[in-house]
């Protein structure tokens, strides 16, 4: 009996629902103004030169560190040296031999003491030091935020200037998730006086594989 | 050409050196200036407040007092804004439609119409000029600071003539004064504290005057300096450019 | 009937500590010049604002379409699609997801929309705990208070008195007010509540009808940490939030931030298109006198915001009077021109705190005309009534008297003669001008007066 009346309580939400997406809809529809047109944004013309040192220059703007490197090898050598202290690292760049691969067998709570996580991109942009995180990168949504210091890998070449040109790249895809990241986690809600790492990562680090550089 | 001139109400009563200003600075450019008597106000008080739907009366006693001349010139950007996106007459159309094409603040009618290029003036004391949001926002009197795009100032242009005269930086270069019409009383406490704001920064950059096209603004700031006995005084913008 | 305070009351209280005036004013001033510095880098600024501005004419023009594109994308990519036309029945969506699935603590990131539908205190007659999860917004939370800002919630607040509040809640030593210790006790603090709620609520920056993804923006990461931790993500969105295609993104996120606080982009700018695997995603879209704004044509404008707050950070009333004097959700220049939507009555007083300077319009980085809108609200709310009557009665006196020439001249001669022979009628506490201001001197002559006697031969 409990079953049917929770049953019929259902339905009569779901027809309630239905009917306030029918209200809803023709309130707009008396209400929407004549038709204009979509502008057409394919006027920018952006700079593409020195896109590295642009990005270079704001990343270490918004408290992100940046490192030019000529491959793999000099990566894990930084990372030696810089995150000394740090006794979790992992990575989900197969190029990068030695470190962690990501284990996600207990689940993305536990994700938590991982001290660096290092990434690699396929997508920066120089105007906001920004890099394209997707899902399938990843793999466990939550890994670039629950870390405690972030480092991500891009080539020099996969740089582009604006977010324009960036979403031209990212095209059509079909991610369940992706997500621009600049620079550390912060906030300026006290006061004004910038923190890095709010709850986010306490600091950015970009590793630019520039395959010219001796 | 035959210039009707429009003297803000406030002005008329409280401020007649810088309407006489205004005139002198007209005639002076050759102008053939002509004060209709039976002027009054252009209904901007009562519009700002929500009373529109009011100001037929004024609307109508302008439009038979200016419709004839060839331009009108007033020494307030708030006015002129006003006449110019406001002006109606149900009675005569065309005429109320003729005005606001042709009403012009007194700096914009210098530089545009006149394009007076020298003036033979000297003032030879620290001025700050202050933008009177209409003229500026609205009129286009001068560049505002919030877009990207080139400066200009159509007073400093006229400012820059008078022999003599020091110009001051201010920190915040387009803030509002605080006067805004009835906001001045019926928010008192904030329209003080802007206006005691915009006076300290001109008082901190040395200025003995303060300048500007509206005269609402001034007499709102020097009701602030007069209450703090300050020596800073306010002029407009044609005595200055009458001066001496 | 109890007296409800307006903006003049309630701002008239702030500017009685003229200090803490200057420092509320000077902060937000330099978050206003941040702006500045920011959109000057881009010489396409303008065009850019004029871009947006017409995706978003186009947008309210064919909102009904866009909303069946984005659900029937989003259904597609496995997103629980809600429709709730006002505030309650937003409220009872939320609280009927969290019965199901026996939830009784939620974790929330920014957003001002269920400010505006009073989420929060909802669920806690319900008896749902509610954290909110954006530093400044657990701030106001812990002190009782509701947000001052859209995107600066306790910008009203010293970190003096924010030190206060954590050592009353969070145990923090007494005294203490370094802005780092104090984030740092506030990142273990809420860690513990990401890690074990099952229940996320976000707000939507952005929806994307093409795709059916919608994008989230922090700074602090909280809206993710949540999102991606718990079984159950729920955003909810004012229906106006949606835009056409994915690449118009790249318009909305370089104005944004750069409206609002001079970044850049914000640290976060997540796209959500399909829950994680195994796990819920709900999107609620809310009416709740969208709609009725829509079909205002002086006003749907209004409707184009992106909650970037440039508004607010360069109103000088704003600066000197505060969020809170608005008494509203969404305070400032574009809450004053939303408000009276909502309810005339109420925020009858709005529309009139403002000198209509013109500054917020030139910020807005969807080019609403809002000092026009806000002559325009004045307009009508004189005519439905809600202006009040001693108002009212002296702006027609003002009228007639400055309709008729001879009375308006008798007037102006007679108060001259009054401000200098008898100037204590006027130079007292009844004129709220002489409060802290001295009266202009009464010349002799009027203008008209001088010309009469001076000019005349030239007619």
């Amino acid at each position: 009996m409990h079953r049917m009346n929770h049953l019929v309580n259902g339905t009569a939400k779901t027809i309630k629902r239905m009917s306030n997406r029918e209200k809803i809809l023709a309130a707009i529809r008396t209400s929407q103004p004549v038709s204009t047109a979509l502008p057409v944004i394919d006027y920018f013309t952006s700079d593409f030169s020195g896109l590295m040192e642009k990005y270079i220059l704001v990343l270490e703007s918004i408290g992100g560190k940046a490192y030019v490197v000529s491959g793999y090898d000099e990566i894990l050598s930084l990372v030696k040296n810089y995150f000394p202290d740090a006794k979790r690292v992992v990575t989900t760049c197969r190029d990068l031999v030695g470190l962690d691969d990501l284990d996600l067998s207990e689940g993305p709570h536990l994700l938590q003491n991982i001290d660096l996580a290092i990434l690699k991109t396929e997508l920066g942009v120089a105007e906001n030091a920004a890099v394209w995180i997707t899902e399938e990168i990843i793999r466990a949504r939550v890994l670039p935020f629950i870390c405690q210091y972030l480092a991500v890998v891009i080539n020099k070449e996969d740089i582009v200037p604006t977010m324009h040109e960036a979403y031209e790249k990212i095209g059509n895809a079909d991610y369940g998730f992706g997500v621009f990241i600049a620079g550390p986690s912060k906030t300026a809600d006290i006061e004004q006086s910038l923190v890095l790492g709010a709850h986010g990562p306490k600091g950015m680090t970009i590793f630019i594989i520039d395959s010219s550089k001796q | 050409m035959t210039v009707g001139l429009f003297i803000p109400c406030y002005v008329d009563q409280f401020y007649p050196k810088a309407a006489i200003a205004t005139l002198e600075l007209l005639q002076k450019q050759g102008v053939k200036v002509v004060y209709p008597l039976n002027q009054t106000c252009c209904g901007q008080p009562m519009a700002n407040s929500g009373f529109e739907h009011l100001t037929h009366g004024c609307d109508e006693l302008f439009v038979k007092n200016f419709s004839q001349f060839d331009y009108i010139v007033s020494p307030s950007g708030s006015c002129v804004l006003h006449i110019k996106e406001h002006l109606h007459d149900e009675k005569h159309p065309a005429e109320a439609t003729g005005i606001r094409h042709k009403i012009y603040e007194l700096v914009e009618f210098l530089t545009d119409i006149l394009k007076v290029d020298h003036i033979k003036a000297t003032f030879k004391h620290k001025v700050g000029v202050h933008q009177s949001c209409h003229g500026q926002r609205g009129l286009k009197l001068s560049q505002m600071s919030e877009l990207v795009a080139p400066p200009f100032s159509k007073p400093r242009y006229l400012l820059d003539m008078v022999e003599g005269i020091e110009i001051i930086d201010l920190d915040r270069q387009d803030e509002c004064c605080g006067f805004g019409g009835t906001f001045c009383v019926a928010e008192e406490a904030v329209s003080v504290k802007m206006g005691k704001d915009r006076v300290a920064d001109h008082i901190k950059h040395g200025a003995e005057f303060i300048t500007a096209a509206d005269m609402s603004c001034l007499m709102h700031m020097e009701g602030i300096l007069k209450r703090s006995k300050s020596e800073v005084k306010v002029l407009h913008i044609a005595e200055i450019l009458n001066a001496g | 009937m109890s007296h409800i305070a307006d903006h003049a009351e309630l701002s008239e209280q702030f500017n009685k500590d003229e200090p803490r005036v200057d420092w509320h004013d000077q902060t937000l001033w330099f978050v206003r010049k941040k702006r500045d510095v920011a959109v000057n880098k881009l010489p396409e600024w303008e065009e850019l604002r004029e871009t947006a501005s017409q995706i978003k004419n186009n947008v309210l023009s064919n909102l009904s379409e866009y909303l069946l594109q984005f659900e029937e994308n989003a259904k597609k990519n496995g997103i629980v699609v809600h429709w709730a036309t006002d505030a309650a029945e937003h409220n009872e969506i939320v609280l009927s997801i969290l019965r199901k699935h026996g939830v009784e603590q939620m974790i929330k990131s920014k957003s001002m929309l269920t400010e505006e539908c009073h989420l929060n205190d909802f669920l806690k007659e319900n008896d749902i705990e509610v954290i909110d999860t954006d530093l400044g917004e657990r701030i106001v939370q812990l002190a009782g208070e509701v947000p001052s800002h859209i995107v600066l919630p306790c910008i009203h607040k010293k970190k003096e008195e924010i030190g206060e509040i954590f050592h009353e809640h969070l145990g923090t030593e007494k005294g203490a007010s370094d802005p780092q210790y104090l984030t740092g006790v506030a990142r273990e603090h809420l860690r513990e509540k990401f890690l074990t709620r099952r229940v996320a609520l976000t707000g939507v920056n952005f929806a994307i009808a093409e795709t059916g993804e919608f994008v989230v923006c922090t700074n602090e990461g909280n809206a993710d940490m949540g999102a991606h931790l718990a079984d159950v993500h729920i955003a909810s969105m004012g229906m106006e939030k949606i835009i056409p295609q994915r690449k118009h993104l790249g318009v909305f996120l370089r104005l944004l931030t750069r409206s609002a606080t001079g970044q850049p982009i914000t640290t976060y700018s997540s796209h959500f298109k399909k829950p994680r695997e195994g796990k819920e995603l709900h999107i609620i879209f809310v009416d709740n006198g969208r709609s009725k704004q829509l079909g205002r044509p002086d006003f749907r404008n209004s409707l184009k915001c992106i909650r970037c707050g440039a508004c607010m950070n360069t109103c000088p009333v704003y600066r000197r009077s505060g969020g809170h004097s608005y008494h509203t959700a969404i305070s400032g220049p574009i809450g004053s021109i939303l408000a009276p939507n909502l309810d005339m009555k109420k925020y009858a007083d709005l529309p009139f705190a403002s000198t209509l300077c013109g500054s917020c319009s030139n910020v807005c980085p969807v080019k609403i005309d809002i000092h026009q809108q806000l002559y325009k609200w004045r307009q009508v709310l004189v005519q439905e009534g809600y202006v009040p009557a001693t108002k009212s009665a002296g702006i027609k006196v003002m009228n007639w008297t400055l309709s008729h020439p001879s009375v308006f001249n008798f007037a102006g001669k007679a108060g001259r003669w009054v401000m200098q022979h008898v100037p204590f009628v006027v130079n007292n506490k009844l004129n709220p001008w002489y409060k802290q201001r001295d009266m202009p001197d009464a010349p002799d002559e009027s203008f008209g007066e001088w010309y009469s006697k001076n000019n005349k031969k030239d007619e």
